[in-house]
């Protein structure tokens, strides 16, 4: 019933959206940015321990963030990580992308589920799943152990959103690049990765994040020589009662969220 | 002047090479590339093959057409000249030198699209230019033939606009130029007006017709419309069922089909079918006709299935047997109903006791005529055609 009259309405365009609609989406969008609002204001707090809420106003928690070796080493690593592992499961991701675009039938829906698998996998099964044959490949606590097992599971990211991409791609342009004598690669380089750019952009930063905020493959695969700021923030909760913790958490959120403006304004502006 | 324009570049010469060799100039105009397709199939393992044993020469500087209902071939057998499709069987070769088993991006051919397929992410100047880069030719070369060939196709001025932003029309201009720019050893059309209107279309046939006549290379052109296929082609292959039924000018198929396929796909006909001895008779319902062995199609076998047909403008209405002249044939009549043409009018006849649908161009004398009459329709012997059936 309501499917369809909802989309007479957009089709209508003209009539405003219904208050409760409204509603709705004020609540969730709360909903979502509620934990921020805790945090970002305890990062600013004089207290030594968590309190909301926070008492006073000071940088400590930054000073002690930004001057803190064990902090900054761990946001390297997790940077590198999260670069190297985004870089890695963009290209696997946009090559399975292009090759089972093209592909019907079950053996290509067989390995888009295989590739999917990391999704629906439960992140404790890979942890203990990667812990296990990383400790006979001796990776355990290397950066290619973290990038191997954190593309894997990027990977799902990019497939999905330059699959959605390449929806509304048209083949037929792969055909008159060719006719004016354009070998395949050159002819994605010159068009199709172009005109697909959102989707593999979109797929990186997906690739990022995920990286960037996993944390259970990361404690398994952590060594004393090498470990990531998920890892560290899961430390000062746990073990060492550390707010520093929020500062760490406002300057994370900040980061991505900056990112995804810049983003979202440069596809604007490309689209007018 | 065109050879000047458009020096030759071949896809194996060095890229200085093509950058800077002249053309033949002593030549006035360039002279394009044959394309021979020798026994040509194409079998995606369905209940027949897509394209069964073509074979067909295509001549230096031709406009052919190859025309047919959807799903005849010709399609396939395009994308099989450039390259899209592998063939199961057979050979291609362009100027003697066989392109079997080379990727469409090494056969240096132009290619014109339904649906225009340009990048949409390039300006008109950066469609037009992908070819030249591709081929790493020096900047200044590349804008002067850019701005060369949009003249030529008459959009000079558009070169920083995106696609999106023009006509179709416009779009098909540009992917023409774009199809041409680099000297191609032929240009395949793919139903390249399919998606314009009735206007436009018949502005970009003088187009096209023109830019074949000042770049006088070979074109391969693939319609489903006769009537584009009659005004633009020097010959036309009609396809049927994957196969060639019929090669020839347009008027030769229009004038002397030899199957029934193609004087039904090729203007209106009046259609008897008929047995055929090798006598000088044919006999249908109660008539015998005369037959001039002249007008009798090679491929009509004495004793099987044969057709007589008649093109509306040599079918004529009389009102009587009496008043049809002595050695003509004909048949009787009944006129269904007169269609008017605009210049003229058709009368659609029901023949004979069957009431086989006919056809009869009536000129201006004819007027009194309406549905209903009982008249008879005749021909003159050497203006029917007996074909295969």
């Amino acid at each position: 019933m309501r499917a369809p009259r909802r989309s007479l309405r957009r089709d209508r365009g003209v009539d405003p959206v219904p208050w409760w609609q409204k509603i709705f989406v004020a609540v969730v969008g709360l909903y979502f940015i509620l934990p921020t609002l805790f945090v970002i204001p305890m990062s600013f707090s004089t207290a030594s321990t968590f309190q909301f809420p926070p008492r006073g106003f000071s940088l400590k928690l930054y000073e002690n963030f930004f001057t803190n070796q064990v902090w900054l080493t761990s946001l390297r690593n997790s940077v590198l990580v999260a670069l190297l592992a985004a870089l890695l499961a963009t290209v696997a991701g946009t090559a399975a992308a292009l090759g089972l675009h093209r592909l019907t039938g079950r053996m290509a829906r067989f390995a888009r589920t295989l590739l999917m698998v990391s999704i629906v996998t439960p992140a404790i099964v890979l942890a203990v799943a990667v812990y296990i044959s990383f400790l006979k490949w001796h990776l355990v606590g290397t950066v290619t152990g973290y990038v191997l097992a954190h593309a894997a599971i990027g990977v799902p990211f990019v497939l999905v959103s330059v699959t959605s991409a390449l929806g509304g791609f048209d083949p037929r342009l792969l055909r008159a690049s060719a006719s004016l004598g354009a070998p395949p690669f050159r002819t994605f380089l010159r068009v199709t990765m172009p005109l697909i750019s959102r989707g593999i952009l979109t797929g990186a930063i997906f690739a990022f994040v995920t990286s960037f905020d996993e944390v259970v493959i990361a404690l398994f695969l952590r060594a004393p020589g090498f470990q990531t700021l998920p890892v560290q923030m899961y430390n000062s909760v746990t073990v060492e009662i550390d707010p520093t913790i929020a500062a760490s958490s406002s300057l994370v959120v900040t980061a991505v969220t900056a990112v995804c403006l810049v983003l979202q304004f440069v596809g604007r502006r490309r689209k007018s | 002047m065109s050879a000047t324009k458009f020096p030759t570049a071949s896809p194996t010469a060095s890229p200085a090479a093509s950058a800077t060799a002249p053309g033949p100039v002593a030549v006035p105009r360039r002279a394009g590339t044959q394309i021979r397709l020798t026994g040509v199939t194409k079998d995606y393992g369905l209940a027949s093959p897509a394209v069964a044993g073509v074979s067909l020469t295509i001549e230096p500087g031709e406009f052919m057409t190859l025309l047919g209902p959807s799903g005849s071939g010709k399609t396939t057998t395009l994308n099989l000249i450039a390259g899209f499709e592998t063939l199961t069987a057979g050979s291609i070769a362009f100027n003697g030198a066989d392109v079997s088993r080379l990727p469409p991006h090494k056969r240096n051919l132009g290619m014109l699209f339904q649906n225009y397929a340009l990048f949409p992410h390039l300006t008109v100047a950066q469609n037009v230019a992908y070819p030249l880069r591709e081929r790493r030719l020096p900047k200044p070369e590349i804008a002067r033939r850019v701005s060369e060939v949009l003249e030529l196709v008459q959009l000079t001025g558009r070169d920083g606009t995106y696609p999106a932003q023009l006509s179709g029309g416009q779009q098909q201009r540009v992917a023409l130029a774009r199809a041409i720019v680099f000297d191609p050893s032929a240009l395949l059309l793919d139903e390249p007006l399919g998606a314009l209107d009735r206007n436009l279309r018949s502005t970009l046939q003088l187009e096209i017709r023109r830019i074949h006549r000042e770049v006088g290379s070979t074109f391969v052109f693939v319609t489903h419309d006769q009537e584009e296929a009659m005004n633009l082609s020097d010959r036309i292959a009609l396809f049927n069922d994957g196969r060639i039924e019929q090669v020839g000018t347009p008027e030769a198929l229009y004038q002397t089909p030899e199957t029934l396929f193609t004087a039904r796909f090729l203007g209106d006909s009046t259609v008897f079918e008929l047995p055929y001895g090798d006598g000088a008779g044919a006999a249908w319902e109660d008539e015998v006709w005369a037959v001039d062995p002249a007008t009798v199609s090679a491929r009509v076998v004495a004793g099987s299935r044969a057709a007589l047909v008649v093109r509306p403008e040599d079918v004529r209405i009389a009102a009587d047997r009496s008043a049809v002249p002595s050695g003509a044939n004909a048949v009787s009549a009944t006129i269904r109903d007169v269609e008017y043409m605009g210049a003229y009018r058709t009368a659609v006849l029901a023949l004979g006791r069957g009431g086989v649908a006919g056809r009869a161009r009536l000129d201006a004398l004819e007027s009194d005529l309406g549905a209903g009459q009982s008249v008879t329709a005749w021909w003159r012997v050497d203006r029917q055609r007996l074909v295969a059936a």
